[in-house]
């Protein structure tokens, strides 16, 4: 009984406590004084972030941290990667774990105003779909009253499901699991007749399953699920730099520069690209970096589109097309506000 | 030690030849001091108190979490598996807590109940003449109690799914009953009027059965006639129900399972999430409890036991009547602190993915309403509740047989 009040104690204490000093000091200054940007990112999702048998991160999420880690150290090598479930996640940004939360979380009003984050953009527009195994016969979402459904818990998904369910006047019976293998794992072994997620995730985890070609990804898209990176409120200075980095991947795609060719970019007559690239005007200087800062940050990981069909799109195993993660002008929703 | 003793009587009997105390005597008065000494640690102890969490609030607030307990109120939105009080995803964040709390209690029940069980026989049977017997007991409990109960949850979940076989190939069993990889449904009882006159009869027949038993002792005592007041006694209770049962003209009806296109629909439904956390907690506490028990047995006094030899007893009743009583002393204290083990155990569901009131509570509910504070406080308190009460209710039970036995 002592020792239950004691650890309570300490939790409330160090609750108290550490907050404190999250804020105190600038993200950015800790950051730099540390040497590293802690990164929150997902466990494994192939194609957003996911460890090779080396321990080295890539993926669409994995690519933001080392650009934000690019633009302030001028080296994409300075990330620490903390892989977060999805119930774990916030308690990890909110208590100063982690600098960035880059794991394919759902921007929703709620965790970004009375949860302590501000999401600092979007870099991949998504929707939850449902997967169910081909042999059910089940064409459209519609069919699924009375199915068992595997979720992860604390996610959106948990509770767009309950939504969609209820307005569509059918039944189902939840299958709610805390770590994404065991999910799988209980969604492979029958124990319920669909999995549903982020479509994005659903393609990334099929892959993962047997035989993937015997799991098909329905045609319904339930909801708005537009994942970003976010961080703590209370430090503007910190969101401009990790939103004005994914700006400047978006833009650049926008303005045709590469990794490739971003140094000979540097010399366009451009001028949107010349303020990019920092051979013009000093942005960097509002939001505490260097001017090449963007330059680093493409030069480390390449322009948005080029992240996108390295990690998910037609150069990787996933090859999801573009569709609403095009650009603006292509068709798309990716947009992002000139530098000037 | 002893100054403080003398200290504190002459401070409590006003002893007459004694001279007044001036304040300097007060001030070294070692009572005084006690006093003076623990108001202010008191004192700077709610100062601190006050000071975090006037700190929290204002770092929460800094940093706009929510704070405060009105969550408690709003509309969870998402759906739980197993409710044994009506939920939906429309009630409250409140009312999924109670989900969350009653699943943790009836798992953590139950699985004290089935792991005393099998402690008891393998911690017996550890001790058992029979060398064989003897070695199977200890092999289990060196391998339960060495293997992570984490991971035996995932083994025994995924080899329950693993075995079983998918809905469509469900297994009928009498009853129109199924088994399946989504669990075990059964025909669920739906009470009607009536079932409160039954349920009466059988509480009324019950103490009736008790108060004859008492009576027949009493009688014994006093005239050493028997009276067969446990026959009659049984037959009473086995009776009444029956008979209020049938003027009733049986207040029952049941939801009866039905083969579904993905499930088998209505019924009770036995979940494998659950099925897997029970056997699990109660194979792993089972080991300590055997353990537990074997040391209060050879606890007793060889004595004892040659005594209970030498007045005729055989090895059974020596056991029973002269033995265990004995050991129960020994075996209480530790087996309460693996009650309370079982109990926070019964956390481990939210990875097999029972809803229990970590899972539900302190796992959804703080992710969607994201108050850590309040609800990492709330669940503390559950759990130290329990606890409290776990021990509590040990403790007059230790009482009792100590003192039935001495
Ligand atoms: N976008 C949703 C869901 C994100 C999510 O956590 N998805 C799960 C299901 S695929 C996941 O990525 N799990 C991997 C993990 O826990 O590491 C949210 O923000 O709530």
């Amino acid at each position: 009984m002592k020792s239950i009040l004691t650890t309570g104690l300490a939790a409330i204490v160090l609750a108290a406590v550490t907050a404190g000093p999250v804020l105190a000091q600038g993200t950015l200054q800790k950051v730099k004084d540390r040497g590293q940007l802690v990164c929150g990112v997902n466990t494994g999702i192939a194609g957003f972030s996911a460890p090779d048998d080396k321990g080295n991160w890539s993926g669409l999420d994995v690519d933001l941290c080392r650009a934000v880690a690019a633009a302030i150290f001028k080296d994409p090598a300075k990330v620490k990667f903390v892989p977060l479930t999805a119930k774990e996640r916030f308690t990890a940004l909110q208590s100063g774990e982690i600098d960035v939360l880059s794991r394919n979380t759902t921007w929703t009003m709620s965790r970004d105003t009375s949860a302590g984050m501000n999401f600092a953009g979007i870099n991949y527009y998504d929707g939850q779909g449902f997967m169910v195994n081909k042999a059910l016969g089940v064409k459209s979402a519609k069919e699924l009253s009375g199915a068992s459904i595997c979720v992860q818990t604390g996610t959106t998904t948990e509770l767009n499901v309950a939504d969609y369910f209820r307005q569509q006047g059918m039944t189902y019976k939840p299958v709610v699991i805390e770590k994404l293998p065991e999910t799988l794992a209980a969604y492979n072994a029958g124990r319920c007749d669909v999995f549903t997620s982020d479509a994005s995730q659903l393609y990334a985890t099929r892959l993962t399953l047997g035989s993937p070609a015997d799991h098909i990804v329905l045609p319904e898209v339930i909801s708005k699920e537009p994942l970003g990176p976010a961080v703590r409120q209370g430090d503007a200075q910190w969101g401009n730099i990790v939103r004005w980095v994914l700006f400047a991947l978006i833009n650049a795609e926008e303005f045709a520069i590469t990794q490739e060719n971003v140094d000979k970019m540097k010399d366009s007559t451009n001028p949107e690209v010349k303020r990019l690239l920092g051979s013009e005007g000093d942005f960097g200087k509002g939001v505490g970096l260097d001017s090449d800062w963007a330059y680093q940050a493409i030069k480390a990981v390449g322009n948005y589109g080029e992240s996108f069909e390295r990690n998910v799109g037609q150069g990787s195993r996933l090859k999801i097309s573009r569709g609403q993660n095009a650009l603006w002008r292509d068709g798309g929703l990716q947009y992002a506000p000139p530098i000037r | 030690m002893v100054k403080m003793h003398t200290a504190r009587d002459g401070a409590r009997h006003t002893v007459p030849a004694r001279p007044r105390r001036g304040l300097r005597d007060l001030a070294y008065d070692p009572t005084t001091r006690g006093i003076v000494l623990q108001v202010l640690l008191v004192l700077a102890l709610l100062a601190l108190g006050a000071e975090i969490v006037s700190n929290a609030l204002t770092n929460l607030e800094k940093q706009n979490i929510a704070s405060g307990f009105g969550f408690l109120e709003r509309t969870a939105g998402f759906d739980i598996s197993q409710t044994l009080i009506d939920y939906a995803n429309t009630s409250s964040y409140g009312r999924a807590f109670w989900v969350g709390l009653l699943n943790t209690l009836l798992v953590a029940g139950l699985g004290i109940l089935i792991s005393t069980v099998i402690g008891f026989v393998i911690g017996m049977a550890r001790l058992s003449s029979n060398w064989l017997i003897a070695r199977l007991a200890g092999v289990y409990v060196e391998i339960l109690r060495n293997i992570p109960p984490l991971l035996m949850l995932f083994a025994i979940y995924f080899a329950v799914l693993k075995s079983l076989p998918l809905p469509r190939d469900s297994l009928t069993l009498p009853l129109s009953s199924y088994l399946n990889v989504r669990g075990l449904t059964i025909p669920k009882p739906i009470w009607l009027d009536g079932i409160g006159i039954v349920v009466a009869a059988l509480v009324a027949s019950v103490i009736a059965a008790l108060a004859l038993k008492g009576w027949a002792a009493r009688r014994r005592a006093a005239t050493g006639h028997g009276f067969p007041a446990v026959g009659i006694g049984l037959a009473l209770v086995a009776a009444a129900p029956a008979i209020a049962w049938v003027m009733t003209g049986f207040p029952v009806a049941f939801d009866m399972p039905q083969m579904g296109r993905f499930n088998v629909t209505g019924g009770l439904t036995l979940l494998p999430e659950f099925v897997a956390l029970l056997v699990g907690l109660s194979l792993y506490t089972a080991a300590f409890i055997a353990e537990i028990v074997r040391a209060g047995i050879a606890g007793v006094a060889k004595g004892q036991k040659e005594a209970a030899a030498a007045l005729g007893l055989s090895r059974r009743q020596a056991m029973r009547l002269v033995v265990v009583p004995q050991a129960m002393r020994i075996i209480i204290p530790p087996l309460t602190n693996q009650y309370l083990n079982l109990t926070k155990n019964s956390s481990l569901a939210v990875a097999i993915g029972y809803p229990d009131l970590v899972h539900v509570f302190a796992g959804t509910v703080l992710n969607q309403t994201s108050q850590a504070i309040e609800v990492i406080a709330i669940t503390m308190a559950v759990y130290l509740l329990l606890s409290v009460v776990t021990s509590l209710l040990m403790n007059w039970f230790n009482a009792r047989m100590a003192l039935v036995e001495r």
